[in-house]
C-alpha cells in the first residue's frame, strides 16, 4: 500500500480534494498544514475531510522556504504515515499543489515492479547544474542563521563574511552531500531506517544550519541506507532558470494526459479542467506504461531557452539587446555587393536570376530604399521612405533580415549611399560582404558633366570609400569581407562572382554559364589620368593604364563572356 | 526623477476634484481581481464589445473616467453592474490627456491590485490569452516578483477605405481591421526613464513617412501591480519609478509581453478626427489628427500587399511582435 504524505500552505481546498481523491482510492494521507495558516481556516480544512478515516494531520510546523522547517515538517508527517498505518509499504511525499495523473492503482503496479526500489532524485553536489544562484558545495560548509526572504540583506552578508573569513563547517562522518528534487517516494525500510537513525539528532543539528535542506536532507541521508536508488522523481516537477517551479494549466491537458507521469506539480489553482479531468476517475489507463516526461522537458526546456537567449536577431518590446549582447546582430545571412552594380548593368537582375532569389538595389539609396522589382513596400510592411529609414538605419535593416527569414537577401551598397551601417554589418557575423573598390568611379567617368563637379564628386566618394573600407579592414570585423581593386576586378570577373553566388546558395555548385554584361570602360584609364591632373588622387581602382588596351573582341551585344 | 514622480502625483491628487462619481460600486473590487481603467469620450457604439472582450478576459471590475459624452456612453456605462464610472467636464488636454484622472483613481482603487489601464479601442493580448484567464498571467508575474507587464500597440485597420464597412454595435472590430503592419517597427531606448520608445506601424508608414520622428509612439505598459506612489507619466507609455519601465531584457533573452490591438481604423474614425480637429484636445496640438485628416480626405488605404492579417497571439509571437517568454 502507498501512503501519501502531503505539504500543504496554501490553497487548502484543492489540497482537499486531492486528499480525498487519494484517501478514496484506499491510500492513506497524512497531511501537514503550515503553521502560518490561520485556525479557522485549517478547522474548515480539517472538518471537510472529517468522513475520511484514512486521513489524519500531523503536528504542525511553521514553514519558511529554504530552512529545516520543511524537512521537520516532512520528518513529523512520515513518523505518523509509519506509525498509523502498518500496512504502508511505500510512502510517497507530494505537496498541496501536486495532481494526480494516473490512479493509485497504476502506481501500486508500478511500485510492484520495483519493490525494494527507492525512488528519489539524488545526485552528488559536483554533478548537479540546477541550483541557482552560485550555491551549491557551500550549500553544506557555511551556516544560514538568516531568512533569505525577510532577511536577505543579512542572509547576503553572512555569506560573503564567511566567505572572506574562510570559515567552514564539518560535513558529518559518512554523508556524502547530495541533491534532488524534494519530490521522492521511499520504501517503508529505508524511510523507517532514517527516521530511527541512533545518530538523526547528529544529522538534524547539522542540516538545520544547511540551506534548502529540503533538497538534501533525504537525498544525502538515503545514500546510507538505501538498497537500491532509482535517481529520478516519480513526481514531475520542473523547475526554471531562476528556481522557480513551472506551472501547468487547462492547456496542458492533453500533454499531462500522454505523459504518463504519476503526480504532476505545480497545478494552478484555478485550473478547473486539470482538476476535473485527473481527479474523475473516469480516464483510461494504460497501468503497464512508463513514465515519459521528455515532451514536457522539451517544452520546458524550450521555455527557459527562449527567456534566457530569445530569438537571434529580433529586436521587439521585451528583447532589445545592448550592443554585443545581441546573441546574433541580424537573424539570417546576407550579402552585401559594393560596386557591381557600377561595373555591370543590370547586375541585379543578372545576379536574381543565378541565385533564384529576389535581389536588391542600393536599399540605403538617397532618394528611397531601392527595393527589388522596384516595390514601395517590402515584406513585414517595410516602407520605402529614405527618412524614416534614416531615422533607424538599424531596425530598417533588422526588420528586413527578419521579415525575409529563409530568403537569402543581397543587396547594393555604396560610397553614395547612407553610410551609418558600416560598422554593424562589419560586426555582423552574417554578413557577406564583397567590394570592388573604386567602382563608384565609373557611373562619374560615364555622367556627362562638368568636370569640376565630376572630381568634387569623385574626392568625396573616395573619401567615404576609403573610411568604409578602414572599418571593413578593422580588427573587430566579424563579417565575410572580399575586396578586389577595380583594377583586379576587370581582370578577371568570373572567379570572385562563383566563389560569390556559391556561397550564397551553397547547396547548388551550378557553374555560372552566363556573365553580367560590363560596361565599355574604354577611356576609363583616360578619365583617371584626367583626375590625376586636375590635382586629385584616385587610389581606389588599381592600376589602369592611360591608353587603351587592344581588347579581345568584345561584342556590344549578346554575351560577352561564357564559361564551360 | 523622484521630483517628477512627485509633481505627476500631486496635479493627481490635485484633479481629483475634476471628477464627479456617478456610480460607484467600488467595493465590488475583490482581493486579487484585476481591475481595469479607462477614460473616453463618445464611444457608446464600441462598450458593449469592449466590455465583453474584457469580461471574457477575467477583469474584476471596471473603472470609466467619461470625459464628456453626449451620446449614451455614459447612461449604458452606469448601468452595468460591474463599472463604477466618474465623470469629468474638465479639459482632457490639460488633464494630461485624462492620465491625471486615471493616476488618481488607481492610487485610490488600483493600490495592491493588478491594474490594466487602456483605451476603448484597444484590447489586450497576452500570451495563452485563449487558453488562459488574465488572472493565470498576473499569478505567474507575482511568482516571479515581476511588476509591469508590456503590451505594444499594434494598429489594425481594413481593406480598402477605412469607411467601407460600417461596424456595428456590438460587433468584434477584428471582423473589419483584420489586418496590421508586421515588421517595420523601430525602437530606440529613452535614457531618461529607461523605457523603450517604439515607433511604426501603419501609422509611420502612411501619415509621417518624412517626418518619422513626429510619429507615434507604440510602446506600452498596461498591466502594472499598482503601489501607491506609482505614476504614468506620459500616456501609458511610461512610468515612474523608472524600474516599472524595463518591461524587456538587454543581454538577448526575451521577457513575457503581450500586445493591445488597436482598432482605431474603423468607420467611425472620419468622424472622431473631424471632432478632434476642431476640439483640438489631443497631444502636441492634436498634429497626429491634423495628419489624418489630410490623408483621410482623399480616401487613403492603409492596406498593402504585406499587411498581415489577424488570426491569434500565437501569430503575434512568431512574427516577433510579443513573446511568450519563460511562460509555458
Amino acid at each position: 500500500m502507498i501512503g501519501f504524505v502531503m505539504l500543504c500552505h496554501t490553497e487548502l481546498g484543492r489540497a482537499a480534494q486531492v486528499a480525498r481523491y487519494w484517501a478514496e482510492s484506499g491510500s492513506p494521507v497524512v497531511i501537514h498544514v503550515d503553521r502560518r495558516v490561520v485556525k479557522k481556516t485549517y478547522r474548515r480544512f480539517v472538518k471537510s475531510l472529517a468522513d475520511l478515516d484514512n486521513v489524519r494531520f500531523s503536528r504542525r510546523q511553521r514553514c519558511e522556504w529554504g530552512t529545516f522547517s520543511i524537512t521537520a515538517a516532512t520528518q513529523f508527517a512520515s513518523e505518523l504515515m509509519l506509525r498509523a498505518f502498518p500496512d504502508v509499504g511505500h510512502v510517497f511525499l507530494v505537496s498541496g499543489s501536486c495532481l494526480p495523473l494516473r490512479p493509485v492503482s497504476d502506481l501500486e503496479a508500478y511500485l510492484k515492479r520495483y519493490p525494494q526500489t527507492d525512488f528519489i532524485e539524488s545526485v552528488t553536489i559536483d554533478e548537479v547544474a540546477w541550483t541557482v544562484g552560485g550555491l551549491d558545495h557551500e550549500r553544506f560548509t557555511l551556516r544560514f542563521p538568516f531568512s533569505w526572504q525577510t532577511q536577505r540583506w543579512l542572509f547576503d552578508k553572512y555569506v560573503s563574511l564567511q566567505r572572506l573569513l574562510r570559515l567552514r563547517r564539518k560535513i558529518p562522518v559518512g554523508l556524502v552531500p547530495h541533491l534532488g528534487s524534494q519530490w521522492w517516494c521511499l520504501t517503508r525500510q529505508t524511510l523507517s531506517a532514517i527516521l530511527e537513525d541512533p545518530d538523526r539528532a547528529v544529522y538534524d543539528r547539522y542540516f538545520e544550519r544547511v540551506w534548502i535542506p529540503d533538497e538534501s536532507y533525504f537525498q544525502t541521508l538515503v545514500r546510507l541506507y538505501s538498497r537500491q536508488i532509482e535517481s529520478r522523481s516519480l513526481t514531475l516537477a520542473k523547475f526554471d532558470f531562476q528556481g522557480k517551479p513551472h506551472v501547468f494549466y487547462d492547456d496542458h491537458l492533453q500533454l499531462l494526459r500522454r505523459s504518463d507521469c504519476f503526480v504532476a506539480r505545480k497545478i494552478w489553482p484555478r485550473a478547473d479542467v486539470l482538476y476535473e479531468t485527473f481527479l474523475s476517475r473516469r480516464l483510461p489507463s494504460d497501468p503497464e506504461a512508463e513514465p515519459k516526461p521528455a515532451k514536457i522537458d522539451r517544452l520546458f526546456s524550450k521555455a527557459v531557452e527562449r527567456r534566457k537567449r530569445g530569438r537571434a536577431g529580433l529586436y521587439m518590446q521585451s528583447r532589445f539587446p545592448r550592443e554585443h549582447f545581441e546573441n546574433g546582430k541580424t537573424c539570417a545571412t546576407y550579402s552585401v555587393f559594393e560596386g557591381f552594380s557600377d561595373l555591370f548593368e543590370d547586375f541585379d537582375g543578372w545576379l536574381a536570376k543565378f541565385i533564384g532569389n529576389r535581389v536588391h538595389g542600393h536599399i540605403y539609396g538617397p532618394k528611397r530604399a531601392e527595393f527589388a522589382g522596384g516595390e514601395v513596400v517590402f515584406n513585414g510592411a517595410l516602407p520605402d521612405s529614405a527618412a524614416l529609414r534614416d531615422y533607424n538605419p538599424r531596425a530598417f535593416l533588422t526588420n528586413l533580415i527578419w521579415s525575409t527569414r529563409g530568403e537569402h537577401q543581397c543587396f547594393q551598397f555604396g560610397p553614395r549611399d547612407n553610410q551609418a551601417m558600416s560598422w554593424f554589418m562589419a560586426t555582423d557575423p552574417n554578413a557577406q560582404i564583397s567590394v570592388v573598390t573604386g567602382a563608384w568611379a565609373v557611373p562619374l567617368f560615364r555622367a556627362n558633366r562638368n568636370f569640376s563637379d565630376i572630381r568634387k564628386e569623385a574626392a568625396r566618394l573616395q573619401r567615404i570609400e576609403m573610411a568604409h573600407l578602414d572599418i571593413l579592414r578593422s580588427v573587430w570585423t566579424k563579417a565575410r569581407v572580399r575586396i578586389w581593386s577595380l583594377s583586379d576586378f576587370v581582370d578577371a570577373p568570373m572567379e570572385p562572382l562563383q566563389t560569390i553566388v556559391d556561397e550564397i546558395r551553397p547547396q547548388s555548385l551550378r557553374r555560372l554559364t552566363e556573365a553580367p554584361r560590363m560596361v565599355d570602360l574604354t577611356g576609363f584609364g583616360k578619365f583617371l589620368q584626367n583626375l590625376k591632373n586636375q590635382g586629385m588622387q584616385p587610389v581606389l581602382m588599381g592600376n589602369f593604364p592611360v591608353e587603351d588596351l587592344p581588347k579581345p573582341a568584345n561584342p556590344p551585344h549578346g554575351r560577352p563572356y561564357v564559361v564551360k | 526623477m523622484r521630483l517628477a514622480r512627485k509633481r505627476w502625483l500631486i496635479r493627481a491628487i490635485r484633479k481629483r476634484r475634476e471628477l464627479t462619481p456617478v456610480v460607484k460600486r467600488t467595493q465590488m473590487a475583490r482581493r486579487g481581481e484585476v481591475l481595469l481603467f479607462c477614460t473616453l469620450r463618445n464611444e457608446r457604439i464600441r462598450l458593449p464589445y469592449f466590455l465583453r472582450y474584457y469580461r471574457d478576459l477575467g477583469i474584476g471590475h471596471f473603472f470609466f473616467v467619461d470625459n464628456g459624452s453626449d451620446d449614451g456612453s455614459r447612461e449604458y456605462l452606469a448601468e452595468q453592474p460591474d463599472v463604477s464610472l466618474w465623470s469629468a467636464d474638465a479639459s482632457y488636454k490639460r488633464s494630461r490627456f485624462g492620465m491625471d484622472w486615471i493616476n488618481w483613481l488607481l492610487r485610490r482603487y488600483g493600490t495592491g491590485h493588478w491594474t490594466l489601464v487602456v483605451d476603448v479601442d484597444e484590447f489586450f493580448v497576452f500570451p495563452f490569452g485563449d487558453t488562459r484567464p488574465i488572472r493565470a498571467l498576473t499569478d505567474w508575474l507575482d511568482a516571479y516578483s515581476v511588476r509591469s507587464f508590456g503590451a505594444m500597440l499594434v494598429d489594425m485597420y481594413p481593406k480598402g477605405p477605412i469607411d467601407a464597412v460600417p461596424y456595428r454595435e456590438g460587433q468584434n472590430p477584428m471582423e473589419i481591421a483584420c489586418w496590421f503592419d508586421s515588421g517595420n517597427y523601430m525602437i530606440s531606448k529613452n535614457p531618461v526613464y529607461g523605457n523603450l520608445w517604439i515607433q511604426g506601424g501603419p501609422r509611420a508608414r502612411v501619415f509621417f513617412p518624412t517626418q518619422p520622428a513626429a510619429a507615434p509612439s507604440l510602446n506600452k505598459i498596461p498591466l502594472v501591480r499598482w503601489e501607491r506612489g506609482y505614476v504614468y507619466a506620459a500616456s501609458t507609455h511610461m512610468l515612474l519609478p523608472r524600474g516599472l519601465n524595463l518591461v524587456y531584457d538587454e543581454v538577448g533573452g526575451e521577457k513575457t509581453s503581450g500586445c493591445l490591438l488597436h482598432a482605431k481604423f474603423l468607420n467611425t474614425f472620419p468622424h472622431k478626427v473631424e471632432e478632434e480637429v476642431k476640439r483640438r484636445e489631443h497631444f502636441a496640438a492634436s498634429r497626429e489628427y491634423l495628419a489624418y485628416h489630410e490623408t483621410f480626405k482623399d480616401n487613403a488605404d492603409l492596406w498593402c500587399k504585406w499587411s498581415e492579417k489577424y488570426i491569434n497571439w500565437r501569430q503575434l509571437e512568431i512574427l516577433g511582435l510579443m513573446s511568450k517568454g519563460n511562460w509555458a
